[in-house]
């Protein structure tokens, strides 16, 4: 039963995204029926293969709503102003070669993979830091940094307010 | 919204040229992910911000279709640019290449045996 659930909530998803992906393309109403078809079947083949994964080790309130709209509002705020004033920093590096790099190890004490994948993506898109690991044990983060500040660094000293946040939507 | 779609274009190719200097100028495999995968998602952005402003420009069904694929894109690109980089980083880390002139690699201190060992 819990894999039926699992594998048509991703077939929804998938749905989903697709009929977003093929809006206004038809005349009937919005979708053009072959369309519809070929994404259902796309759909139904993307739920059997991924759904799995997608839903181990609490995944399900990933569907609370809420956590949609702080995501948003992340993504839009100190994700996007951290990535820019990060943009900045390394296009002044790649000018000037100024660069101290190093693997620094922290560990955020987040517990669950989204959680974790969450920050390890957030870290990754931040130019100047890249998740080289994560210790699936203990959620130890190894993180290649191009201007290493502190050996021993703190998770806040590293990516900022990204933790916090990943707290918020994912845990 | 001519100048707003020329602007977008003239900082998306500003920020992918850094990334191609980037390759050129930084000494290792890490540094180089750094300046050729996130200098180039930022540029990238900015390219496909410019398509969807077209897009909306242009209005009617084929705008719309071409400002949400955009947007799409934009959403994929943000998915899948960090877990390549991610991959690459770790493959590179895991087959043995040190970082260049690195003050400090805890990676290599733990081993990647560490998860056998708690």
């Amino acid at each position: 039963m819990r894999r039926v659930a699992e594998w048509a909530t991703t077939a929804t998803l998938a749905f989903v995204v697709f009929l977003v992906l093929a809006s206004f393309t038809g005349r009937w109403g919005v979708w053009a029926p072959d369309e519809l078809l070929a994404g259902g079947v796309i759909a139904l083949l993307v739920g059997l293969a991924t759904g799995r994964f997608a839903w181990s080790r609490g995944g399900w309130r990933l569907l609370e709503p809420q956590r949609w709209l702080l995501f948003l509002v992340y993504l839009v705020g100190p994700f996007l102003y951290a990535m820019a004033r990060a943009n900045l920093d390394v296009a002044w590096r790649v000018i000037t070669g100024r660069i101290n790099p190093g693997i620094v190890r922290f560990n955020p004490g987040l517990r669950t993979d989204f959680g974790r994948t969450f920050l390890a993506n957030s870290i990754t898109l931040t130019p100047g830091t890249l998740t080289v690991d994560v210790d699936e044990g203990s959620g130890d983060f190894f993180v290649h940094w191009i201007n290493v500040k502190d050996p021993l660094p703190t998770a806040d000293a590293v990516c900022g307010p990204f933790p916090e946040w990943a707290r918020r939507i994912a845990e | 919204m001519n100048g707003l779609i020329y602007a977008f274009l003239a900082i998306g190719a500003a920020f992918n040229a850094l990334g191609a200097v980037a390759l050129i100028r930084f000494p290792d495999v890490y540094t180089r992910i750094h300046g050729a995968t996130k200098c180039t998602t930022f540029g990238s952005i900015f390219s496909i911000l410019a398509v969807a402003v077209y897009g909306i420009a242009q209005g009617g069904g084929a705008g719309g279709t071409m400002a949400v694929r955009a947007f799409l894109a934009l959403l994929f690109l943000l998915l899948t640019n960090p877990t390549g980089s991610h991959a690459l980083a770790r493959g590179a880390h895991r087959s043995g290449i040190k970082p260049f002139r690195a003050v400090v690699d805890r990676l290599e201190e733990v081993g990647h045996g560490h998860r056998e060992v708690p």
